[in-house]
């Protein structure tokens, strides 16, 4: 093996360079899935001019300040929102709000299944290290039990979200989990993703050594790391009911759930604005509005194994 | 034409609040004057008691709700309690005759008219129009508003497919002889 | 006619006065929660906002609403809420971010009694302090109070032309019963209607928060290769996070000073039979409307009175309050005393106070006897 050194970086140009060094502590998770992102939005051309990042607050919040493209760090808990009023203004401009685990499924988890529930046509990108990592390691609602953290001194009591499958059933278009182990895999399911029209969201499981490996004996990064080599079972489209984590036991990384494209929300409320759409009976309207509704029951079927036909 | 006061009292679901609205709106856009609508508004609104005022002045209205009313317009016994210690002294109180008891006019009233608003609109078809039966009723006796102006904020206000009921219950009301 | 502009006499209640002035002043996107008293103004913008190619959308919360008009205004659409006291507590915290941020909106907060769910139809004017203070930080707040609807039509474009030009959240703090009382409305031909649109930022290598002259930087479009970042954190004139004492005097001084160095401009007030008046009553919102009879009753019984209705509350106007402090004062509303603290500060005496818990708002006796103690 030898060491390749360089001034530059292939994803340079999609980075403000000028920012870095970054926040992030070494052997931080959360440096591979941005590259992992970045990377897919080359591979599919996607515009960096046209696209933005959306963040909320914490350490994966911070993302959005060193991605060279308009982005924006919100408040805490609100990137889903303020990505949803920018795209649906906006729906010429790609949107990915890039934001970790307690920003989005605690203090904005009421957002985020609205989000998908209405198809929103956005990109989510949940890095889920277990943790509060920017305020020095609390309990999050995807905390495994028994974790130790600075407000579970004693062992998590509480049962974790199962991310992909809270999504999925919200009604979300595409749904996957990977591990910041799986980057290869990672960067084909985000390239997915992000062409997907409707809401997709992917999990990445991620290492903090600093506020929760040192805690939960993986105090070097490649513990974590090792421990999703151990237990990550690589299958694709199993029922996200499924997919819940529980500690030193497999849990399922994959693609859960790619659904047929719908028209998003974006579509429907476009088409509000239209001459022929508001100057026409309410019984056409209706009609329009059925003719274009999500077939939930055709993706509960997916969901649950039986497959998209009747 | 100093300040006025217009309030109609009932319940909820007798349509007062569709007959203050009107009354002001025919005011306000096509008599010109300055004219406020306002209206008790609460979890109350349907079922209890329910009442509308109008104020109107040939200035700009100042304090928008009724105080003392100049006429007052019943339709409840319930609102005949509330609202009648309110009416001035002089003032024109209109009732609806069948659902307002009365032994005597109270002395403080200084016109006094009725109608049995709700009983007509039966007849019409559809005790929904008692409302506007009263709204006619109150142009005719009142003169607070005049007819052309009363029936445009009507047909204006009402859904198109009851137009011509609610047109022909105005009517009624306009020319409702009382006995 | 122009669907945009309805121009000509209508019947309007305040709510949808203030509905009408936002289409009027050219917002296409509404993001809201319903909240009474403050629901007619959604209800008319769902209706209303398609027909002029705008986008509405009910959101889960208030701080979903808050956050979507953030997103919307800087995705180049003029943006407004509407909500009263519990959704206005809830959207505090994105009212900073727009601050922070310098981001155009409009938040029409018609007030109900509190705290809590207190009285949910019921006026209330409790809301004063919170316009000012209600987010954490130091900043400076914009708050309009219209007493009738067609000022709510007129103070709606305002808001958004103040907005505009000074890229911060506006309020109109309007109250349950200016909302839901019905007036005629004179909307007038769109020639006749000032409009202000925030300034564009051109170049490219401009730090996308330099300032003009104004103080107030040109605002630059998303979509179009800029590649700014916009931050809720403390940030330098490149929009990065600078987290430091230095910067945070810098830059949050000149958002503040932006405001300061107008104010003289933004402050709006009527002065109604002031010239001579012994007894001033200082009031806003319906509570003014109560002032205007109980000056009119007092001026009738040989008291010389006047009002001073509050147009614009925040800013507010201590200069010329300070000047007329040689006479006497009352200040009514219906809270516990919330301009009161203002005005007291202005005149640097005590003021006769005619609060009121709400509910109602207050009887013209009940501020003629105010006036009445006042000149005692």
């Amino acid at each position: 093996m030898s060491i390749i050194k360089a001034d530059t970086h292939p994803l340079d140009r999609y980075l403000r360079t000028e920012r870095l060094p970054h926040v992030w502590c070494p052997g931080c998770g959360i440096g591979t899935v941005l590259g992992a992102y970045l990377r897919a939005m080359e591979k599919i051309g996607m515009d960096p001019e046209k696209s933005i990042m959306v963040s909320g607050i914490g350490c994966t919040g911070r993302a959005a300040g060193y991605v060279r493209m308009d982005s924006f760090h919100t408040t805490h808990g609100r990137a889903i929102p303020f990505a949803v009023g920018l795209k649906a203004a906006r729906p010429d401009l790609n949107v990915t709000v890039f934001s970790g685990d307690g920003d989005l499924f605690a203090i904005g988890g009421n957002h985020i299944i609205h989000a998908a529930r209405r198809n929103a046509n956005i990109t989510v990108v949940a890095i889920n290290n277990f943790t509060y990592g920017m305020t020095g390691g609390q309990l999050a609602p995807t905390t495994p039990e028994t974790g130790i953290t600075t407000t579970s001194p004693y062992g998590n009591v509480e049962s974790p979200f199962n991310l992909a499958g809270l999504i999925a059933v919200a009604g979300a278009s595409y749904v996957a989990r990977w591990t910041s182990l799986h980057v290869r895999r990672l960067e084909k399911s985000l390239e997915k993703a992000l062409k997907k029209r409707g809401f997709s969201f992917v999990e990445v499981l991620s290492q903090c050594p600093t506020a929760y490996g040192r805690r939960n004996r993986m105090r070097d990064p490649v513990d974590t790391l090792k421990y999703f080599q151990k237990y990550a079972v690589v299958k694709n489209h199993v029922n996200p009911l499924e997919g819940v984590i529980e500690p030193n036991k497999p849990f399922v990384v994959g693609e859960f759930l790619d659904a047929p494209e719908e028209p998003t929300f974006e579509d429907k409320l476009w088409e509000l604005t239209k001459a022929e759409f508001l100057h026409t009976s309410q019984a056409e309207r209706s009609e329009w509005i059925i003719e274009h509704r999500r077939h939930l029951e055709v993706l509960s079927r997916i969901i649950s194994g039986k497959g998209g036909e009747e | 034409m100093a300040r006025l006061e217009l309030q109609i009292g009932g319940f909820g679901g007798q349509g007062v609040i569709l007959a203050g609205l009107v009354i002001a709106r025919a005011l306000s856009l096509y008599d010109k004057k300055e004219a406020v609508f306002t209206q008790a508004y609460g979890p109350e609104a349907r079922g209890g008691a329910s009442s509308s005022g109008v104020v109107i002045d040939d200035e700009r209205v100042d304090y928008p709700y009724p105080l003392n009313p100049d006429i007052l317009v019943i339709m409840s016994q319930e609102a005949y309690s509330t609202y009648f210690p309110r009416l001035k002294e002089g003032g024109t109180l209109i009732i609806e005759k069948n659902l307002v008891k009365m032994d005597k006019v109270p002395e403080k009233v200084g016109e006094f008219h009725s109608i049995p608003a709700t009983k007509i609109a039966e007849e019409l078809g559809n005790r929904i129009v008692a409302n506007i039966i009263m709204v006619g009723f109150i142009t005719k006796t009142t003169g607070i508003v005049s007819k052309e102006s009363a029936k445009r904020a009507v047909l204006e206000m009402v859904p198109a497919k009851v137009r011509d009921l609610n047109e022909k219950a105005f009517e009624t009301g306009y020319s409702y002889e009382e006995g | 006619m122009s669907k945009d502009i309805l121009v000509g006499d209508h019947f309007l209640s305040g709510d949808v006065a203030a509905a009408e002035g936002a289409i009027a002043a050219g917002c296409r996107f509404f993001a809201g929660y319903p909240i009474t008293p403050s629901s007619e103004v959604a209800e008319r913008m769902a209706r209303r906002l398609p027909e002029v190619g705008g986008i509405f959308i009910q959101m889960e919360d208030e701080l979903a609403s808050m956050a979507a008009i953030l997103g919307a205004s800087w995705g180049g659409r003029k943006a407004m809420t509407a909500t009263s006291g519990p959704g206005f507590s809830l959207m505090m915290e994105n009212y900073g971010l727009g601050i922070m941020t310098e981001t155009p909106v409009v938040i029409v907060n018609v007030q109900r009694a509190g705290p809590s769910t207190g009285l949910p139809t019921l006026l209330g004017q409790g809301d004063v302090m919170q316009a000012r203070w209600g987010t954490h930080g130091s900043y400076q707040a914009i708050a309009l109070s219209p007493e009738s609807p067609q000022e709510c039509f007129d103070m709606t474009i305002k808001a958004f032309n103040l907005a505009e030009r000074f890229r911060q959240p506006v309020i109109l703090l309007m109250d349950e019963s200016v909302g839901h009382l019905f007036e005629r409305v004179t909307i007038p031909p769109k020639e006749e209607i000032e409009i202000v649109n925030r300034k564009i930022l051109k170049d490219k290598n401009r730090k996308i928060y330099e300032p003009d002259e104004d103080l107030v930087p040109p605002m630059p479009p998303i979509g179009e290769g800029f590649g700014i970042h916009v931050t809720g954190l403390t940030h330098d004139e490149r929009g990065y996070p600078s987290i430091n004492a230095e910067t945070q005097e810098r830059m949050i001084g000149r958002i503040n000073d932006k405001i300061r160095k107008y104010a003289d401009e933004i402050v709006d007030y009527e002065e109604f039979m002031v010239d001579d008046a012994e007894v001033i009553v200082v009031a806003y919102g319906i509570t003014a409307r109560s002032a205007r009879r109980a000056v009119i009753m007092a001026r009738e019984n040989g008291i010389k009175a006047g009002l001073f209705r509050l147009k614009v509350i925040w800013p507010f106007p201590s200069k010329r309050l300070e000047e007329l402090s040689d006479r006497e004062f009352v200040v009514a509303e219906v809270n516990n005393g919330q301009a009161l603290v203002e005005v007291e500060r202005a005149i640097k005496k005590r003021a006769v106070f005619v609060g009121k818990m709400g509910g109602e708002p207050h009887k013209p006796q009940e501020i003629l006897k105010g006036i009445e103690e006042a000149v005692k």
